[in-house]
């Protein structure tokens, strides 16, 4: 029964014709209810309109990327969240979302590159056409889940301003306002703004994606509304949220938990049950929902499209 | 105001036994319903979206609060008077270790099946489990011993060997500071805890030194410190 075209991304993980969730049916309706519904508030309310022309992105998603696995639910993927800045527990982000301020958004393209500048959200989306995509998602803190991304490839975006060719990084900020900290920013917990950098081969990977959505719906705010970088082999914290500022550089960029940690937390940060970590064994992972964990597959089962990314490193040491 | 004292003070004496037994009767209910409540959440009821983790910082949470609080009742003894807290200190110090036994349970069960080479691995590889590890070694004996009849057995012995309770907090502490990425604040918060609970023994030993100095004659007075050195005759 599948409606969805796939694939431009193949995987050896036994996928199969799955339609992998009842509740895209179950979303898909409920757009084509809302649309009938909101047609005559438009004529009146430009500004729904432009919402819900957002939200039409959504309707015909593709899905490129799928793995046999069962996403979880949306409850879960949108409750159990780390985003320290929106507090520091799992139950905080849901609480303080409203904290969060998305309209307007407008990223900041800066560094080695040919078109630089600030971009409002709308021209950041625009040319893209949005894509499913259910990756596995593992958190360094050894628990795991599987979310249906809504979004487009970070290559695609990158390349719309021509990054020259002493472009070798590419760095990411998330949204910080020194004087209206978000709740988890009053506390230095972390070196604000939260930081995140991926080497310029591993952001054009085509595995790599910048999430608007889950689920087929924008990203709600604890999720990192309303544009979110996905890096599916690297631990959860390397997909960094909220994102205001895209910065090509030539020298590789500081990141949050490295500087928080760096024996702990390194650049490139893969999942990788063979590397020890002082806090979490890597080796094995707690599905959310289960009781028992299982084992951690190294670049979490995304090996075949990413490990050449790193031949000739040694992981133990580039952890 | 005084004979509203004076009433609930008669009212206490008349029934203390029974209120001590209630109090104790209540919180071991409340206890239950806690673990109970998290331990239902594993299997159904509850929608928690990582029930063992709940599980696991529950139990740690609380086997950490009933340790502090048993470390509450001689402080609270000598600065107020009130002895009777004497009767509920063992009762809170097997609370905390009933607690901590099923953090550890659910440890090495949840996270690792039994599987014994897998737990000595994280035990090793891991500072913050090898040190809470450690306390749980260093209370499960205090647990053992805390019945009356191996306390009366063991004398002496039986109060330096429970002496280790200050360590273990220590221990207990230092395990939750180091298991924490980023945010230390309640950590730093039961460290506090700790340095003003032993803080005070130290005090009352350094108090104690200066007063039998003073004292030059050993017979002069008694001991009224209420230092458990001293121990009670029931």
């Amino acid at each position: 029964m599948s409606t969805y075209n796939k694939e431009s991304i193949t995987f050896n993980t036994g996928l199969t014709e799955n339609d992998v969730t009842d509740e895209s049916l179950f979303l898909k309706r409920r757009h084509f209810i809302k649309a009938g519904m909101s047609l005559s508030a438009m004529a009146y309310f430009p500004q729904l309109a432009m919402a819900a022309a957002g939200d039409a992105k959504y309707a015909g998603l593709k899905r490129t990327v799928d793995l046999d696995l069962e996403p979880h639910s949306y409850k879960d993927i949108t409750s159990y969240n780390n985003f320290y800045e929106l507090g520091y527990g799992k139950g905080d982000p849901i609480r303080n979302a409203a904290a969060l301020k998305t309209d307007p958004w407008s990223v900041t393209i800066e560094g080695e590159c040919e078109k630089p500048g600030t971009y409002t959200l709308e021209d950041i989306l625009k040319p893209h056409d949005f894509e499913e995509r259910i990756y596995r998602f593992r958190c360094v803190e050894a628990w795991s889940m599987v979310i249906p991304w809504a979004g487009f490839p970070l290559a695609a975006l990158l390349k719309r301003f021509n990054p020259t060719s002493k472009a070798k990084y590419v760095a990411f900020e998330t949204v910080y306002d020194k004087d209206a900290p978000l709740p988890g920013q009053r506390r230095n917990v972390l070196d604000w703004p939260y930081r995140e950098g991926l080497r310029m081969d591993e952001a054009m990977n085509p595995l790599t994606f910048m999430a608007t959505g889950i689920y087929g719906k924008p990203l709600p705010n604890q999720n990192g509304a309303p544009l979110r970088l996905v890096v599916p082999w690297k631990y959860g914290f390397k997909s960094i949220k909220s994102v205001v500022k895209i910065r090509f550089t030539e020298t590789q960029p500081e990141t949050s938990w490295n500087l928080s940690g760096p024996q702990e937390y390194g650049f490139y940060s893969n999942v990788n049950p063979e590397v020890n970590h002082p806090r979490w064994s890597q080796k094995r992972e707690r599905v959310i929902g289960k009781l028992f964990k299982q084992p951690t597959l190294k670049f979490n089962g995304y090996g075949d499209q990413v490990a050449s990314l790193y031949t000739g490193m040694d992981l133990r040491k580039n952890y | 105001m005084s004979s509203i004292q004076v009433v609930q003070t008669s009212f206490y004496k008349k029934y203390k036994a029974g209120i001590i037994t209630g109090a104790k009767l209540l919180i071991s209910l409340g206890c239950l319903l806690h673990i109970g409540y998290f331990t239902t959440a594993l299997f159904c009821c509850v929608d928690f979206a990582n029930p063992v983790e709940e599980l696991s910082h529950a139990t740690g949470e609380w086997g950490l609060h009933f340790l502090l609080l048993s470390l509450l009742i001689t402080p609270l003894r000598r600065h107020f008077k009130w002895n009777d807290l004497l009767k509920f200190r063992r009762f809170l110090g097997l609370w905390s270790f009933f607690y901590i036994f099923i953090h550890f349970f659910g440890f090495i069960f949840f996270d690792h099946f039994f599987n014994l080479a897998s737990i000595i691995e994280d035990i090793i590889d891991r500072p913050y489990i090898a040190v809470g590890f450690a306390g749980l070694v260093l209370l499960t004996p205090l647990a053992v011993t805390s019945f009356k009849r191996l306390q009366k057995k063991l004398g002496k012995r039986w109060f330096s060997l429970h002496k280790l309770v200050y360590i273990i907090a220590i221990l207990g502490v230092v395990h939750y500071w180091w298991l924490v990425k980023a945010d230390i604040f309640w950590p730093v918060i039961y460290a506090l805890a700790v340095v003003v609970l032993l803080g005070d023994r130290l005090y009352f030993y350094w108090v104690k030194d200066a007063a039998k100095k003073q004292r030059l004659k050993p017979s002069s007075k008694k001991d009224t410190t209420g230092q458990p050195s001293v121990m009670p005759k029931s």
